[in-house]
């Protein structure tokens, strides 16, 4: 493709809204589009899309693309592929960014691959350099243990960012933006998985992902049966509980407690670790939590070099004399 | 005929290595490959052949393992073999980087694919734990215009469809998708059974595949680098643990409560 202009964002909804990702990347392509001097566009998919379009306007778009088809009420991931790449051929976009959600993790390789280009995947931040036009990517690899600084060298320059590394714009309703619509034309043939059936494995409560308090537990509990003191304390902190991706493959619990590079990102105000040794894979799934709590019996654990606050000992003593004080304190 | 699987498998370094052991060549931007820690099949991958070979166990099928590097260590890219798989391909040669780009290893995969005729069902690991890219799967799925379901905890293979329990955030879904297709598998699939002895002296006598550049045909012509890595380097930690100690390890529990509470995170 040649030169291209514009930043271009595949958005995503989430119901009536505008996804919390999208609006974490819009912050993201706002500043991409200002350095380069260029607009910021969206794509949101489906039918409608009117308050969508005017949140993505009022935190940072000039234009929404209104992606319309009849299919696309609902994401199924071959048609919305369809949908981004005709959009993509048609506006030319020099840069477009993807957030890497669930789906987005999917979409933006099969995009980029589509369009015959390279992806900057899973970055943690994405800058301009003004002279060239490039968009630089940082991201992490070998389990974060290093950082790599890639570009892309066609256009469009394809980047998936980490949701939660961005804070969205604050909403501003003066801002003037245009909405374009964009039918496009979808049929059953390019259809070619179904989703038959979901099965929700979440514990009750707060979400993991939602919670401003986090209790996360590893390998070192030694089996399932510990999980529910660390209930007890997420109970009464009002949190969620994770785990380390150890304590999910020893299946003491389920697939979604998982917090990691393979598992969910977080960024709770508190992220209090039992039993983690902190190896790097788990620390990429919650190095944004504001402050992090290790209570571990190795001094030399990892964790204790990612922690604000550190009990060294056995945790199941630490922990019962810490889940006691915090009851009497939240009683009172 | 019975079925053709193939299983998408990459050399990696340990990742179980020390941490000490961990360093960059910061010049050439590359991990150093450590010298006396044996490399291992991709973990992921091992989760692939594991989930090719439960089709195996119920069905007449044909495991064919394939690889894409600039060099191997024979023994253990034999263990899918010794695990149960019939066949190992190894695309070999110095100008398989296989670390930034994806794109070119996809397109590498792809053409060998083609060569060996095309599978019905093709397994992948999410993504390899060097770069980390879980981008070559989708884009082989791409290249070759195969269906794809991508984070697999559960394969199973059905006439002319594939049936996979795909993980999302709070669970999993049921997902069906036409043949030929490309499934991506995660460690939530269990673990890869170990290597039997029959299966051991199996692989010993069996002779990979093994293919150059000059034999494979790449489609649209020449491997254009569809990335540029500017720098690597390891990131630092500013954090400073503050630890908090009391009379005994109870003690200690308590005072970290206050130190919280004082800090009014709850």
């Amino acid at each position: 493709m040649a030169e291209g202009n514009g930043v271009l964002i595949i958005g995503e909804s989430a119901g009536d809204e505008l996804s919390l990702a999208s609006q974490e990347i819009l912050a993201a392509g706002r500043k991409v589009a200002d350095d380069l001097g260029q607009e910021l566009a969206i794509a949101v998919f489906g039918d409608a899309v009117d308050t969508v379009a005017q949140t993505a306007i009022a935190q940072g778009a000039d234009r929404v693309y209104a992606v319309t088809s009849p299919m696309l009420a609902e994401f199924q991931v071959e048609l919305n592929l369809v949908a981004a790449e005709t959009l993509c051929r048609e506006t030319n976009p020099a840069i477009v960014l993807v957030a890497r959600t669930n789906q987005g993790r999917e979409v933006a390789p099969r995009l980029a691959f589509r369009l015959g280009v390279g992806l900057a995947q899973d970055c943690l931040e994405v800058t301009v350099d003004t002279s060239t036009g490039k968009l630089l990517a940082n991201r992490p690899v070998y389990g974060g243990n290093a950082v790599a600084v890639i570009s892309c060298n066609q256009t469009p320059q394809v980047a998936a960012v980490r949701p939660k590394v961005y804070v969205p714009l604050e909403p501003d309703a003066t801002r003037q933006g245009e909405v374009v619509s964009f039918p496009v034309d979808l049929d059953e043939s390019m259809v070619r998985s179904r989703v038959i059936e979901v099965v929700k494995e979440e514990a009750e409560g707060v979400k993991l992902e939602d919670a401003s308090i986090v209790v996360s537990g590893g390998r070192g509990l030694g089996g399932p049966e510990p999980f529910s003191k660390l209930e007890e304390l997420a109970r009464l902190l009002g949190g969620a509980v994770g785990a380390s991706r150890a304590a999910v493959d020893s299946g003491w619990v389920p697939a979604s407690y998982q917090v990691g590079l393979t598992g969910k990102t977080i960024t709770p105000d508190l992220y209090i670790t039992i039993a983690i040794s902190g190896a790097s894979q788990h620390m990429a799934g919650c190095s944004g939590s504001k402050a992090i709590v290790a209570i571990n019996k190795d001094v030399e654990a990892n964790i204790f070099k990612e922690a604000r606050y550190g009990v060294v000992g056995d945790w199941e003593t630490v922990l019962a004399s810490m889940t006691e004080t915090v009851r009497e304190l939240v009683q009172e | 005929m019975p079925a053709k699987i193939a299983v998408l498998a990459k050399q990696v370094i340990d990742p179980e290595m020390p941490m000490a052991a961990f360093q960059i060549d910061a010049n050439a931007k590359r991990v150093v490959t450590p010298p006396n820690i044996p490399p291992v099949v991709n973990g992921f991958d091992e989760n692939a052949v594991e989930a090719a070979l439960q089709i195996k166990d119920s069905q007449e099928v044909s495991v064919t393992v394939i690889s894409s590097g600039s060099s191997f260590a024979l023994d253990v890219m034999k263990k899918p073999l010794s695990m149960g798989a019939d066949e190992l391909v190894l695309l070999q040669d110095d100008a398989f980087d296989n670390s930034v780009d994806s794109f070119q290893t996809a397109q590498l995969l792809a053409s060998a694919i083609r060569k060996l005729g095309g599978f019905d069902l093709i397994i992948c690991g999410r993504q390899a734990s060097d770069w980390d890219n879980a981008q070559v799967p989708l884009g082989v799925a791409e290249m070759l215009g195969l269906s794809c379901v991508a984070l697999g905890k559960k394969v199973e293979l059905k006439d002319d469809r594939v049936v996979v329990e795909r993980l999302i955030p709070d669970g999993y879904e049921i997902v069906e998708a036409a043949l030929p297709a490309l499934v991506t598998v995660s460690n939530e699939l269990g673990q890869p059974r170990y290597p039997t002895l029959r299966g051991i002296m199996a692989a010993t006598r069996k002779r990979p595949t093994i293919w150059s550049a000059s034999d494979l045909e790449i489609d649209g012509g020449e491997m254009e680098p569809r990335l540029t890595l500017h720098d690597l380097f390891v990131p630092v930690s500013s954090a400073e643990c503050e630890i908090i100690e009391g009379d005994d390890e109870a003690d200690a529990g308590r005072k970290l409560a206050l130190r919280l509470r004082e800090e009014k995170f709850f």
